[in-house]
Parts: C-alpha cells; sequence; structure tokens
C-alpha cells in the first residue's frame, strides 16, 4: 500500500472532529424575540399571531403567549410571516464560484470512482453566492461533488460561518452515484471534435462494466471490514473502501443521480441487491416507477422542475406534474435546483408545482421539513421548534411568490445582514452621478 | 424509399397549407372575451373588461361591450387578460445554423433559411405566452446573421410564421463568446481571430469601414447612372456579406448586439456613433447599469436577463436589479429568454423586477409586452391591447406576476393556437397513438432492441402532422 499511514491518521482524525462537532457551542449571539408575526411552523396548523424567542443560536420559545425576555432585541414583524429556511438538496455552492472559469471550479476530480472525496473540504466560505442565495430566504444548501460514477461524498452546509467547519451542519450526508445511463443515439465527442454513434449495446456494456466496478468495490468494502477488525496494528488502510464503509454498514445513502424510467428501475434493482440506502436525484421519471419508490421506501430529490421534457411527445407541463404525481403515490420528495448561481431560485421551482397541482403547504414541506427528514437532521433544522437551530426567514409575503422580500433572515441565531455583492453593486451604481 | 418518403411528405406540407390556410380565410371570425381582468399594458387594467376579436384585430377593448350577434364568447371571469409576451432574445425554432462558427464577420448568414416550424420548442414556449420571438443567430461571431421576428404560429410553415413587416435586424457579439474565450479550437484548427476585447473592436471597425466603402461605390455607381441613364460604367461586385452592413450604416437594419461588461458596451456605442447609426438594442447588457447613462443618451434599447449571472467571468458583476436600474435611469428595458425553457414563463421573469428594484406591476409587464416591440419596431402591431393591434392575447388563470397563475388560452391574430383544455384533452389520445406505433414497430423489426440509435434528424423527412395540433379548431 502506498497510502501513507499519516495522511489516514490525518484524515481520520478530521473526520472524527467534524462529526462529533457540537452545534449549540458554534452561537453565542444576543437573545432574539419576533413578535406579532404569522408563525408558519411546518410542524402544526400556522401561529396566526405569535413569537419566535431566539437564544444561543437556538429556538427558545414560540407560540401566541410566549413571554419575552428582558434582554431579548425585539423585531417587531405584525403583518410579516416568519418561514424556517429553505433547503436545497442540491448545489455546487462554495465548490463553484464561475462556472466557465476552471480555476475557481472544484466540484470534479479526475478518476471514476472517487467516493473518498469529500466536498465538505474544498467549500469556500467567501463564496459570493453564499450571501445571493441566502438573501431569498435558502438557509441550509447539499453541496456536492460531480462527474465520474462515484463523484464523492455530499455535504450538507447553513449558508454562513466563518470557516467550512462552522458551516458544515452534516459534513457527509451520502455519496454521488452518477447512474450509468443506457442513453444510446448520436452524441458530440469533445475529444474528437465529431458527433458519434452510441449504440444500445455499447451503452449497456459500459454500464454494465461500471456497474461490476461498484459491486466490486461494496464487496471489497465487505471483506476490508473483516479484515480491519481481525488485524489491528498492521493493517494497511484503504482510503477509497473506508469512505464506502458506512454506505455498506447502511449508515449512508448513495444518491443516486437518474432519469429515465429504466435507469431508475436498474439503480433500484442494484442498491436493493446490495442492501445499500438509496436517495434518488434528478428523477424526471420517478413518477412512471412511484410504487416501486414507495414500496422501497426510497425518497426522492426532485428537480430542477424548471426545465423542459425530456421527450417532444411528453406533455408540455411534464415536469410540472411530477411532484403531485409522487405525493399522490405516497413517496417523500425534496426539491433540489441542481445549480449554484440560480439556488436563489429555488421557491420558484416549488411554486410551479403548486400551479400545477401540487398542494401549497406540501410544496413548502417539501423545501423545508421532507429534506431534513432525508437527511437525517429533522432534529436540526426544517421546522420551527423549540430546540431546533434558529434558521428562519421573516417574510412580508408569501415565501414561493416572486414578489415577495425577506425582511429579516437568521442562521444559527445570527441575525444576517440583508447585503450581497449584488446589493451592493445596486447602491453603487444606483448612485452614480 | 426515401423518395417515397418526400414525396409524401411534399403531399402532407401541401395538405396542411390548404388546411391552414382554411383557418385563415376563416378569421372573419369575430371573438368576445369579457368579465375578465384586461392589463392593456399601455392604458391601464380594466376590471371586468372585455375584448372584442374582429378579422384577427383588437376591434373593441373597454368595459360593456355587447356581443355581435355573430361573435363567439368567452367568459373569463377570475382570469387575467394580457398581451401576447414577446421574447427579444430566443434560439427557437433553428434547425441547426445557430453559430455560422468560423468567419469573425458573417453578416450573409440568415436565419430565415434554416427556420423549423415542426420545433416543439414553438409549441411549449406558445404553451407559456409567448407570441412573438426575436430568432437570432448565436454570439461566436463579432457580426452575426440576419435575425428573423416570428409569430409563434404553430402548424402554419416557416414562411408563415415570419412577422409581416419586421424591421431586418443583425445579431452582433462582444466579448468572451466572438473572442472564443471559453471554447478550444476544434483538434487540427488554429485559433480564430480576434482573441481579445480589442480584437473585436477593430473586426467589426474593419467590418463598417469596408461596408462605408461599398455604399459609396454603389452611391457613387447610381450618381452616374441617373445622370445618364445611358452610361456603360459598370456596377460594383455585389457582395452580401457589405449589403447587410450597408443596411445597418443607412440604418435599415437593426443591431441586436450581444455584450455583457460595460466597457464593451461603451465600445459599441462610441464606434456606432463614429459610423453614425443607432444601435437598436444591447442583448444580455448584463453590466448595462454601470453605463445606463450612456445607453439612455445614445437612445439603444436594453435586453436583459432577469437574474443570470457568474455562469462565466463577464458575468460575475451581473445584478437582478439591472433592468430596474436601467429602467431607471431612462433606458427602454426588456427581459429576455435566450432558453427555449425560460421563454416559458416570461411573465415572472417580468416579476422579478418588482422584487429587485421595484418597478410597478404594470412596469414590469412591459418588460415583456411593449417594451419588445417598441425594440422591434413591432409596436403598431402587438405589445399592448389597444384597438387596431393585432389580436394577440394571453388568458391567464390569475395575475401574470403570480407564481400561481398559468396560461389557458392564447390568442395570435385572433386565433386560438394553444387552449390548455384542448391540450390535456388530446393526451390520451396521443399516448394511445405512440403506443400503437411502438407495437408496429416491433412487428415490423423484431430483432431491434428498444433504445436502438435515433436516425440522423437531416434525413427523415418532418413529422406530417405537428403534435398536439392547435386549439384552432373551436
Amino acid at each position: 500500500m502506498r497510502r501513507s499511514q499519516t495522511l489516514l491518521l490525518m484524515a481520520l482524525l478530521v473526520s472524527f472532529g467534524l462529526t462529533t462537532m457540537r452545534f449549540s457551542s458554534a452561537a453565542q449571539g444576543p437573545v432574539y424575540a419576533i413578535k406579532n408575526a404569522q408563525i408558519v411552523t411546518m410542524a402544526g396548523p400556522p401561529i396566526e399571531r405569535g413569537t419566535v424567542v431566539i437564544r444561543n443560536g437556538r429556538i427558545a420559545a414560540v407560540g401566541a403567549n410566549v413571554s419575552i425576555p428582558g434582554n431579548a432585541q425585539v423585531i417587531e414583524a405584525a403583518g410579516l410571516a416568519v418561514y424556517p429556511g429553505m433547503i436545497d438538496s442540491h448545489t455546487s455552492i462554495g465548490l463553484t464560484e464561475i462556472g466557465q472559469v476552471r480555476a475557481t471550479v472544484d466540484t470534479t476530480e479526475l478518476g471514476e470512482f472517487n467516493p473518498h472525496m469529500r466536498a465538505i473540504v474544498a467549500v469556500h466560505p467567501a463564496s459570493e453566492l453564499i450571501p445571493v442565495t441566502r438573501l431569498n430566504g435558502i438557509t441550509s444548501v447539499i453541496t456536492r461533488p460531480a462527474g465520474g460514477t462515484l463523484s464523492g461524498q455530499a455535504a450538507l452546509i447553513n449558508l454562513d460561518g466563518w470557516t467550512w467547519e462552522e458551516m458544515a451542519l452534516k459534513p457527509s450526508v451520502g455519496i454521488v452515484f452518477n447512474y450509468p445511463s443506457l442513453r444510446s443515439g448520436r452524441f458530440f465527442d469533445f475529444n474528437t471534435f465529431e458527433f458519434q454513434e452510441r449504440s444500445f449495446e455499447r451503452a449497456k456494456r459500459e454500464r454494465d462494466e461500471k456497474l461490476d466496478k461498484i459491486r466490486k468495490l461494496l464487496d471489497d468494502t465487505r471483506a476490508y471490514i473483516k479484515a480491519k477488525e481481525a488485524r489491528s496494528r498492521s493493517f494497511n488502510p484503504d482510503h477509497v473502501l473506508e469512505a464506502l464503509i458506512p454506505v455498506v454498514k447502511g449508515d449512508m445513502p448513495l444518491i443516486v443521480s437518474a432519469e429515465r424510467q429504466r435507469d431508475i428501475t436498474s439503480a433500484i434493482e442494484f442498491t436493493s441487491e446490495q442492501k445499500v440506502k438509496m436517495i434518488l436525484s434528478g428523477g424526471d421519471e420517478a413518477w412512471k416507477v412511484a410504487s416501486l419508490l414507495k414500496e422501497k421506501n426510497i425518497p426522492v430529490l426532485l428537480g430542477p422542475i424548471l426545465s423542459l421534457p425530456n421527450d417532444e411527445d411528453e406533455p408540455y407541463d411534464q415536469p410540472f406534474t411530477t411532484a403531485k404525481k409522487l405525493l399522490d403515490a405516497g413517496v417523500k420528495f425534496a426539491f433540489q435546483t441542481g445549480d449554484s448561481s440560480n439556488a436563489r431560485n429555488l421557491p420558484y421551482h416549488a411554486a410551479m408545482c403548486v400551479a400545477f397541482g401540487l398542494p401549497r403547504e406540501e410544496a413548502l414541506k417539501a423545501l423545508t421539513i421532507y429534506p431534513a427528514q432525508i437527511w437525517g437532521v429533522a432534529d436540526q433544522i426544517g421546522s420551527i421548534e423549540v430546540g431546533k437551530l434558529a434558521n428562519l426567514a421573516v417574510w412580508d409575503g408569501d415565501p414561493l411568490e416572486i414578489r415577495s422580500q425577506v425582511k429579516h433572515l437568521f442562521i444559527k441565531g445570527r441575525s444576517i445582514p440583508l447585503k450581497s455583492k449584488h446589493t451592493e453593486l445596486y447602491e453603487r451604481y444606483r448612485n452614480r452621478p | 424509399m426515401k423518395q417515397i418518403h418526400r414525396v409524401a411528405s411534399v403531399f402532407l406540407i401541401l395538405v396542411m397549407t390548404t388546411l391552414t390556410s382554411a383557418q385563415q380565410s376563416s378569421s372573419s371570425d369575430v371573438v368576445l372575451i369579457q368579465n375578465a381582468t384586461v392589463m392593456t399594458v399601455t392604458n391601464g387594467t380594466i376590471q371586468n373588461g372585455s375584448i372584442l376579436i374582429r378579422d384577427g384585430k383588437i376591434a373593441a377593448v373597454g368595459k360593456n361591450l355587447r356581443a355581435p350577434a355573430q361573435a363567439r364568447v368567452i367568459d373569463a371571469t377570475g382570469k387575467f387578460v394580457t398581451p401576447g409576451l414577446i421574447d427579444c432574445h430566443s434560439h427557437i425554432a433553428i434547425d441547426g445554423g445557430v453559430n455560422e462558427g468560423t468567419l469573425s464577420v458573417t453578416s450573409m448568414v440568415r436565419i430565415q433559411d434554416v427556420l423549423d416550424p415542426t420545433d416543439i420548442n414553438i409549441y411549449r414556449d406558445l404553451a407559456g405566452g409567448v407570441t412573438t420571438a426575436n430568432i437570432l443567430h448565436g454570439s461566436a461571431n463579432a457580426i452575426g446573421g440576419h435575425n428573423a421576428v416570428i409569430k409563434l404560429r404553430w402548424g402554419k410553415s416557416a414562411k408563415e410564421m415570419i412577422f409581416e413587416g419586421a424591421p431586418p435586424g443583425i445579431k452582433f457579439a462582444l466579448g468572451e463568446n466572438p473572442k472564443r474565450s471559453n471554447f478550444n479550437p476544434a483538434p487540427g484548427t488554429s485559433p480564430r481571430f480576434p482573441a481579445t476585447r480589442m480584437g473585436v473592436e477593430f473586426t467589426i471597425r474593419e467590418a463598417l469601414t469596408e461596408a462605408r466603402e461599398y455604399m459609396r461605390q454603389w452611391d457613387e455607381y447610381r450618381r452616374q447612372i441617373a445622370q445618364n441613364p445611358k452610361s456603360d460604367v459598370l456596377p460594383p461586385k455585389r457582395d452580401l456579406k457589405l449589403d447587410a452592413l450597408a443596411e445597418v450604416l443607412r440604418g435599415e437594419r437593426l443591431v441586436h448586439a450581444h455584450c455583457y461588461r460595460a466597457d464593451e458596451i461603451l465600445m459599441l456605442i462610441r464606434l456606432a456613433e463614429e459610423f453614425g447609426f443607432k444601435i437598436a438594442t444591447f442583448q444580455h447588457v448584463l453590466e448595462g447599469y454601470k453605463v445606463a447613462k450612456e445607453i439612455a443618451a445614445h437612445g439603444a434599447g436594453a435586453s436583459s436577463f432577469s437574474d443570470w449571472w457568474a455562469f462565466k467571468i463577464e458575468a460575475y458583476d451581473a445584478i437582478p436589479y439591472n433592468g430596474a436600474l436601467m429602467a431607471r435611469k431612462g433606458v427602454l428595458v426588456s427581459f429576455n429568454s435566450d432558453s427555449a425553457e425560460l421563454a416559458r414563463r416570461m411573465n415572472l421573469e417580468a416579476a422579478k423586477a418588482v422584487k429587485y428594484g421595484g418597478l410597478s406591476d404594470d412596469e414590469a409587464l412591459a418588460l415583456v409586452t411593449i417594451n419588445p416591440a417598441k425594440q422591434l419596431r413591432i409596436d403598431k402591431r402587438v405589445g399592448s391591447i389597444e384597438v387596431g393591434k393585432d389580436a394577440d392575447l394571453v388568458i391567464f388563470s390569475g395575475h401574470p406576476l403570480s407564481v400561481y397563475s398559468i396560461v389557458e388560452k392564447v390568442f395570435i391574430d385572433g386565433q386560438l393556437y394553444f387552449d390548455r383544455q384542448a391540450d390535456i384533452a388530446r393526451r390520451a389520445e396521443l399516448e394511445k397513438e405512440k403506443q400503437t406505433l411502438k407495437q408496429q414497430l416491433k412487428q415490423e423489426r423484431p430483432g431491434q432492441r428498444e433504445g436502438r440509435p435515433e436516425p440522423d434528424r437531416r434525413d427523415v423527412p418532418p413529422p406530417p402532422t405537428p403534435t398536439p395540433q392547435p386549439g384552432g379548431e373551436q
């Protein structure tokens, strides 16, 4: 083994440090009381007129008859509404600054199988995209690696913090698995700058090779766990297999990107056969396999909704109606933009589903509490309940409506200034003589 | 076999043409839309308003219009009617040829030669309320080709989609795309001039200089012929590239210039002023807010994205306040899509100018209706609900700036081209047809597997009937 033990030790120390990080120690700010607001808790019916108290970064009290502590900074919010911060379940925020400037993009490592790559360590806390995104009420995002077949480990971050450690809510939430598609036909090959034909047979062969490789990796991991347990001292670590341990143990899901029915079905067969947890990401045709998804209890990260139908003969509104179909089938889903600079438009992806039949309440849940449940952090974020992190936005209207504005914003109890690169440029040039 | 297909498709096109002209002759239909909230854009909003359509035009707008005897009445209680939305920057309906990415000056190529009336994105955008679109070449070249302004008359031929009498235009492009910053040359080819913004300015200056000389030669020739019709003086050699640029210099061809940064916007303003013409629109114009004063003084329009930014370095200072800021400083602003997908909700793009920069609802709606109509010089025909204008209208289920509103009906020239109910009603039938075709294919080619490579679209005749059909039969 050529990988050095020192490196492993460092990696283990870092990951140990992360997983045991204490959230409560993160913020010790002022006490806030948001009063006379409508409070849309997502944990029961909205409180029409009530107060939210924020202390030590967390929600200390919420309700219609809450007494305001004497040391609290009071925010008068009559006519405003408090919502939980929204969660975008797929972005590359912090990993991508400017899409076409390669030096600013850290999403895609070389190689096909990179389960050991960790997004969290490459999150750039000073990215201009962070304030821009959170100013529309999005307080947490999944940021994830891209490319290859196993891209690496996605991270759940809050959109505020001095360092990536402070931003991390859950440093590794799953391993991104771009399911090899059976898509065949003409494609443009950038290596040769020519159109190439990919036959069905070739697509299938390539897919099967990749699946075999992952099967082997998972088998190796199972053997590796035994070997590791058996030989404690002179054991040679393997970073790739280490990364897959929580997957084979069922502690960490594979975040499987697949759009087409046959790819989704095949992915479900594969993960069932391997007895690993799966979250479906994308899922354009998830509605065609909704009952299977329900049966296997596989949640779906749906989106981008604002996209064209896959096929010419699909109804023009196909992407807008998928969410309702999943709801009717009892499949749990959350929304994702798959974007970075435009992630602030997350609520409008959900809104389009409401326009085409999804109940508004469900759309809001799929932006807040459902993703929190899917990512295993429902005890921390996703609703306004005592003890949860104070990730809140105070709106002057319906957050799904474009014309509504965020009036106050809190992340981990910190009052976030409503400023970004965009507001600053606006102020500067508005005042150009 | 291919021959037979050709014959068949020609026959079908003939049938379609007959059908559509039959539709046109019935456009003396009289339609009354009543009980709607009518957002005229230019003359305020009418509660419980009515619109009378006759001969494809808006015949009357008001509160208490009575239905003429022969009129078809559409009750729009609780609904909103707006003018058809206009997309000032689109690449739909192009059958290849978005970019003639070879020379840096390609003012000889024309979108009208590659219009594909069967592109399904025409129907999808129509279903989002777009009735007119400015179809442009890509931005690979400092000077690109001729645009085509079209109406989204789904089901008609390419020729019938052209917006009659719309002034011709041409695409210019500045910045990263014409200097090819983000593209590697294809293997075995060398980089292309220009590679800098300096080079882009020179490329345009050189072409315009050439065109000015060409124009002078033609003027001189015409002067001599006029003086002496029997003169044997030879005409200058015809140059299609310079013909178009001469039209630009004479102000007869509108320049739609793709740009991002403030410096390049100012550069083109000064260059145009030096050559004595006006830029019609700056497209994208993401840093327009930094030089709004200069754009307004020059008199150019600005057609921007609502909120895209940071996809490349020249878009890093793009802000969603751009539209509102330019509008407040006196620039004629529109929002465009540049995307078949985004074009399906131009009304919601407009709403972003209310959120970012505080435009009023009416000002916002103007960004996707009357303002782009003015920029394309077609505002006498479209862009607002006024008597005498084309009956290009959208019926929304609610306020057009609300995310919960959907497009229910779209009229172009008074004809119903999109009807959501009709669309939904046809779905089961289409699905059945698809399954039948699949079965037939399986029987014909039992050895073939699903997912075989699709044939090159260029070798097959266009589909005989567009799916789904316009709801014009109502």
